[in-house]
């Protein structure tokens, strides 16, 4: 509009004008573009893809269809009412013999034994009695002779459970559930069933943990959003100086803070307070002292940030108006810091949720979180569908979370936005 | 701006007390832990307790003597000083760009762009673990190096993207008024201009991967065992006072960097006071 009224008599020349300032802003467009692709490339190479590689291993299960192809390939039309048919013990011990031959039945036998324990000694005991294939006909009745957990539906259901390629197991598995022999989704047997503790335990940990980062920074950083600047500045260094202090330097100080001999049970017994060193570590309370000192940081800053936003002449004008200073704070200034408490809050939980390190090294044995189980399917008993799904459902939890913390401080800077 | 010296009422002289005690008590919180741990490093026996039984360097002459730390420090040095670099050139590309992108999509780029600070570390690990191992990038530098520049390029787009919203783009346009290349401007005007943003962006990167114990735990061989891998393995043992000296070196280095931090913001915030 501007351009035709300045330019007026040369009207024509507008279109390629407005056509070329179209183009360059695509060239400009795409340019920015450009920029941003080596490094979503990159994050696709060394971040997503390796996450959607571990979210793909939960569903993931080819061993036993690799190992027992014929078995899998007779059990396919087996509806699993009965016992199946002669052809399917049949392939069972021509399998059973390839596997032997190539070495390769431990694979298989692992996986069954996550479905069924018990079942590595059903195989190994098949494998080393079974002397060649069974003549037509004769296979059901050589295989139950070997081992008479042939004989029973639920043997035969693990496997065909089992023939993947894809498989709930896992998934199921990392929520206490599992599939019983005619297929309904059951809760697992007692013995079996911990991660959903696993889970409340990680949960109430996180949330006590949040809980002591609100009550504890809560007041810091009201002093700190209401000093003047150059005092809280000042004391703003305690709380960057842990936030920049190496996390393992920090865990290393509560446990000799901490532990029996440490200084706070010595201060204790020399003060007279107590004769026997109190169990301070290693435990639930090591655990929750520990991880608010690390995550306290990460509830100060966003509670100072929001307070400090807040203008001193709303509590004047509410204390003008005859509010009590309780309900002036009450009904004014802590509903304008629920931003703030809700950005730290959730923050501290996320971060909380998937700790890792001070658990391992400051908590006992029922103080670890999901993360410790999901390190030790890894690393130590390679039961790698298992870790993936218990991760898939952390990472589950951690995105929701997430998703809703980037809703609220998306909002909080567009109403700080308004407020400035 | 502070109404606390305008306290009228005993209630809220109370309230205010009491937020002062409180708030000691929380600084004494998250110092003294840091504080404590220090004084132990040189001491001359080797019980961690108090009072020393003198004052002694063994400690920290058992660290450099030591073929292990002296190692770890270097690998840490090593990943740290590449993952910056890594992240520095593709982070800062990418706020350049997501400042002149216009898009709906630009919310969901900038939540995959930063997500990598979100997601449990083990996850990443995991994931990492099972994607690196077949192309043989476990045990060495290089899987290391890049696993930390993914974590370390959120705080490095974040700080330079900050420091581009308050960047006028004005003084581009004089620049090319001028007659200067594109190249030539963002050398001689972009540049300098953004340069605390990007110094505190490295000092960010840096941390990171400086700190970062969990995707060192299952990637790396017995050759890339960094300085937190191995006060891990020192604290799961047995705490010595050689790690109480490793603890305070790792301080003096988190303490630099933090001094640096402030410098950069000071200096930003004068300079930002006399253009405004």
């Amino acid at each position: 509009m501007t351009a035709a009224s300045v330019t007026g008599a040369d009207a024509p020349t507008e279109v390629p004008l407005k056509r070329r300032l179209k183009r360059a802003e695509r060239a400009r467009q795409l340019k920015a573009l450009a920029l941003v692709l080596p490094l979503l490339l990159y994050l696709l190479f060394t971040f997503a893809g390796p996450i959607a590689g571990m979210l793909w291993r939960s569903v993931d299960d080819r061993e036993v269809r690799q190992i027992l192809p014929q078995t899998v390939a007779a059990l396919a039309g087996w509806d699993g009412k009965d016992l199946p048919n002669e052809s399917a013990y049949a392939a069972l011990a021509s399998d059973i013999l390839a596997a032997r031959a190539s070495g390769t039945m431990a694979i298989a036998a692992k996986r069954l034994n996550y479905a069924l324990n018990g079942f590595r000694t059903i195989l190994t005991s098949t494998a080393r009695n079974l002397k060649a294939v069974p003549e037509p006909g004769t296979a059901k009745e050589t295989l139950g002779k070997i081992n008479p957990a042939w004989r029973e539906r639920a043997t035969w259901t693990t496997i065909k459970d089992a023939s993947g390629p894809l498989t709930g197991f896992y998934l199921l598995a990392a929520l206490d559930l599992v599939r019983n022999v005619d297929g309904a989704i059951v809760a697992a047997a007692p013995d079996q069933a911990i991660y959903r503790s696993v889970f409340a335990r990680t949960f109430i940990i996180s949330l006590s943990v949040t809980a002591l980062c609100l009550i504890l920074g809560f007041p810091v950083a009201y002093l700190l959003a209401t000093l003047p600047p150059g005092r809280s500045n000042l004391l703003m260094i305690f709380v960057l100086l842990p936030f920049w202090t190496s996390l393992l330097v920090r865990t290393c100080a509560w446990i000799v803070l901490l532990q029996s001999k440490g200084v706070v049970n010595d201060s204790l017994h020399w003060l007279g307070i107590i004769d026997e060193p109190l169990r301070l570590i290693y435990n639930r309370f090591g655990v929750c002292v520990a991880m608010t000192h690390v995550l306290l940081p990460f509830m100060i800053l966003p509670l100072y940030s929001s307070m400090k936003a807040i203008s001193p002449a709303y509590m004047r004008a509410a204390a003008s108006l005859g509010a009590p200073p309780v309900t002036a704070f009450l009904r004014i200034y802590l509903p304008q810091t629920l931003p703030g408490i809700g950005a730290g809050s959730l923050l501290v939980f996320i971060l909380a949720l998937g700790y890792y390190i001070t658990p391992a090294l400051v908590g006992g044995a029922a103080d670890q979180m999901i993360s410790y189980f999901i390190a030790l399917y890894t690393t130590e008993t390679a039961n790698w569908g298992l870790a993936s799904a218990l991760g898939a459902v952390l990472l589950l939890a951690t995105v929701l979370l997430a998703l809703l913390y980037g809703k609220l401080v998306q909002g909080q800077q567009v109403t700080g936005g308004m407020k400035n | 701006m502070s109404d606390y010296s305008s306290l009228r009422t005993p209630s809220q002289r109370v309230a205010w007390t009491a937020t002062i005690v409180i708030s000691t008590l929380v600084f004494i919180f998250l110092i003294a832990p840091i504080l404590a741990i220090m004084p132990l490093s040189f001491s001359s026996g080797s019980y961690l307790t108090y009072p020393l039984p003198g004052l002694s360097l063994r400690w920290y002459d058992d660290f450099i003597n030591s073929p292990r730390w002296m190692s770890s420090l270097k690998n840490s040095m090593i990943i740290g000083v590449a993952s910056t670099v890594l992240s520095m050139v593709l982070g800062t590309l990418a706020a350049l760009g997501l400042a002149q992108w216009k898009s709906r999509l630009k919310p969901l780029v900038l939540a995959f762009v930063l997500s990598p600070v979100v997601v449990p570390g083990v996850i990443t690990a995991v994931g990492l673990y099972f994607f690196f191992a077949p192309i043989g990038l476990t045990g060495s530098y290089l899987g290391l190096i890049l696993a930390h520049t993914a974590l370390a390029t959120p705080f490095v787009v974040i700080t330079v993207g900050a420091t581009l919203q308050s960047f006028d783009t004005n003084l581009v346009r004089a620049a090319a008024s001028l007659g200067a290349s594109p190249l030539y401007a963002f050398r001689r005007v972009i540049l300098p201009l953004i340069m605390p943003g990007l110094a505190s962006g490295a000092l960010f990167a840096f941390a990171t991967s400086f700190d970062e114990v969990v995707i060192v735990l299952f990637m790396a061989g017995p050759e890339q065992r960094t300085l937190p891998r191995e006060m891990f393995a020192g604290i799961r043992e047995n705490i010595s006072p050689t790690i109480t000296a490793a603890a305070v070196i790792l301080t003096t280095v988190s303490v630099i960097l933090l001094a640096t931090m402030e410098g950069l913001r000071r200096r930003n915030e004068r300079l930002k006071g006399s253009s405004g």
